[in-house]
């Protein structure tokens, strides 16, 4: 938006100080704004760092008197989750545990399903697609129940590779939807002449599909690892005593009701909880964006 | 042989996830609306006695509660988000310099668990030591803020949450939603002299009708699903004040014993759901394979 291509009538001056002033309440209006978003950060941060005392007598807003560590101490190792003290600590390396291989195994099948959709279609391929595109947005409530009698079933109710299995099953129709849409802009002469010159599917998909992945990969494993750190649900659900996400266990702690209230100690655990998908996000909120409106505004 | 499995190596790909989907998708819901039509209590039952599961939770006091909570919820969520959204994506596309640092601001609630986003909010808007306290520090000693520990009131809480932790997404899907429109018709309609907040208001977001929709969809399907949010801000209390329909699922499934009354909530959660979702992704596969 230029001045030249405007038609001026005002007299200069006139609409500079008026442009001026609104670039000004813009500028404020978009700081406010972006204090409201920081304050529940700012107030965890500052809240996790004071001591108990202060507290009680301080402000929700004021800055620590005196920097104390000891409520994040607690939080990682001491901690009460119920009867357990041992902070959130081996909760975390649950979480670490369920995600990491969840993410491994569902972004690398629905890369291959996506493979499959996108350039090797058969007949009723498109319609396997669509089925486990409505899997999406089922609300997992809805197979909660039956899942717990299979879990058992199985003999891994309440294990971390139970959750695993959850977390892979329904992140499934996501994975797939994310590589599908990108491989479909990849022209399929590729993948016809790469079969003349005698490529198998494994081999066209390893030597010319995967290398040309890695966006998609990125915003898949970001997506994935979102999705199941933060997933409360099912690590309610299908977890026992020892077995638990970090989330579940984050919240026990908050919720505890034995004992003094420690919100220094609540901060700190939130804090620590939400770290990992905070990192995530600062790194590479490019590629996190991009799977949050694939999620949504699906491509 | 191996021919064989060359020729239908991709079906056999394929399959297992096919097969998963069946199963664990489809014939879970199955299952679910199959107990939904028994008298199950602790254990499942699978002898069919009608709706009687649905008129038990018809006539739920508890029930009744999280589909007004859920109304409430759903209707202020929604709206406040969108129009939040809009409004911020309408500054931020203002040629703002540091555009980058402020939309990584707005957004990255987004990153966080629910669990985290109720643990902050529940301990801001605390009554004794938050915001109440707080404000009354400033010289207002009659300055009352209990919403959180009010049964009346409680469920705005979690609408604040809520909306602190969606509405820079919204804002992120408008953002991209102004940066398609084309820019030749707002440059001939500037060159018009229309001022700027009609070109908004006739031009651009009448053009942008297919991402409030997505919008929409987007939110009302994170309304009816909302469960951690709840759990950690006000466990569905005072009392069950502030229960939705996931709440209400999750206490009959794992703390009451109803299985009953777990699948037939469940189902109604789903329908409503699939009223909102399928004819928007039928309309956009329609629309993809034309």
């Amino acid at each position: 938006m230029t001045d030249l291509s405007m038609p001026q009538t005002q007299t200069r001056s006139q609409s500079n100080t008026s442009k001026i002033a609104l670039r000004w309440l813009l500028y404020v209006l978009l700081g406010l704004f972006a204090l409201y978003y920081l304050m529940p950060l700012f107030v965890m941060l500052t809240t996790s760092l004071k001591s108990l005392e202060e507290i009680r007598t301080g402000s929700l807003i004021s800055l620590p008197r005196e920097v104390s560590l000891d409520a994040w101490k607690t939080a990682w190792s001491g901690a009460c989750t119920g009867i357990q003290c041992e902070g959130l600590r081996p909760y975390f390396w649950n979480s670490v545990l369920i995600a990491v291989p969840a993410v491994f195994l569902s972004t690398l099948i629905g890369a291959l399903n996506g493979y499959v959709v996108a350039q090797w279609r058969f007949k009723g391929a498109n319609i396997i697609f669509s089925l486990m595109l409505f899997g999406c947005f089922i609300p997992f409530q809805v197979v909660l129940l039956p899942m717990a009698r299979l879990l058992g079933m199985m003999g891994i109710a309440g294990t971390i590779p139970g959750l695993i299995f959850v977390h892979v099953i329904y992140g499934l129709g996501f994975t797939t939807l994310f590589f599908r849409n990108y491989y479909v802009t990849i022209p399929s002469e590729l993948t016809k002449a790469a079969r003349v010159d005698g490529a198998g599917f494994m081999r066209i998909f390893w030597s010319i599909f995967l290398p040309l992945s890695l966006p998609i990969i990125v915003v898949t494993v970001i997506w994935q690892f979102t999705q199941i750190w933060n997933d409360f649900l099912f690590g309610v659900s299908f977890s026992q005593a020892g077995t638990q996400p970090v989330t579940v266990a984050l919240n026990n702690i908050v919720n505890s009701t034995t004992g003094v209230k420690e919100y220094n100690v609540d901060m700190a655990a939130a804090i620590i909880a939400g770290l990992p998908t905070l990192l995530v996000y600062v790194v590479a909120g490019k590629y996190f964006i991009r799977g949050l409106t694939a999620g949504s505004v699906k491509g | 042989m191996s021919e064989w499995l060359e020729n239908h190596l991709p079906k056999v790909v394929l399959a297992p996830s096919f097969i998963a989907v069946l199963i664990f998708v489809y014939g879970f819901i199955g299952w679910t609306a199959w107990v939904s039509l028994t008298r199950s209590k602790l254990l499942p039952k699978y002898e069919i006695h009608g709706f009687i599961q649905y008129e038990r939770l018809f006539d739920s006091p508890r029930w009744d509660t999280a589909i007004n909570n859920l109304y409430i919820f759903g209707a202020l969520f929604i709206v406040i988000a969108m129009v939040l959204g809009l409004l911020l994506a309408i500054l931020l596309d203002q040629k703002i310099r540091v555009e980058g640092a402020i939309r990584t601001i707005y957004l990255y609630p987004m990153a966080l668990s629910m669990i985290v986003t109720g643990t902050a909010w529940k301990w801001i808007l605390n009554p004794g030591l938050g915001i109440e306290s707080m404000v009354q520090g400033w010289g207002f000693p009659n300055f009352e803020f209990d919403w959180l520990v009010n049964p009346d009131y409680a469920i705005y809480t979690i609408v604040i949450a809520a909306i602190w932790q969606s509405s820079g997404f919204v804002m992120a899907l408008f953002l991209a939603g102004l940066r398609s429109v084309d820019g030749e018709i707002i440059k001939a309609a500037q060159v018009d002299g229309i001022p700027t907040w009609r070109i908004y208001t006739a031009i651009i977001i009448p053009s942008m009708a297919p991402i409030f929709l997505s919008a929409f969809i987007v939110l009302a399907h994170l309304a009816i699903k909302s469960f951690d949010l709840v759990i950690a801000l006000t466990g569905g209390g005072p009392g069950y004040a502030t229960d939705l329909p996931a709440t209400y699922m999750y206490a009959m499934a794992f703390s009451r014993g109803d299985i009953g009354q777990a699948a037939s909530s469940a189902m109604i959660m789903m329908l409503v759901v699939f009223a909102i979702v399928v004819p928007y992704l039928y309309s956009e596969l329609r629309a993809k394979n034309d």
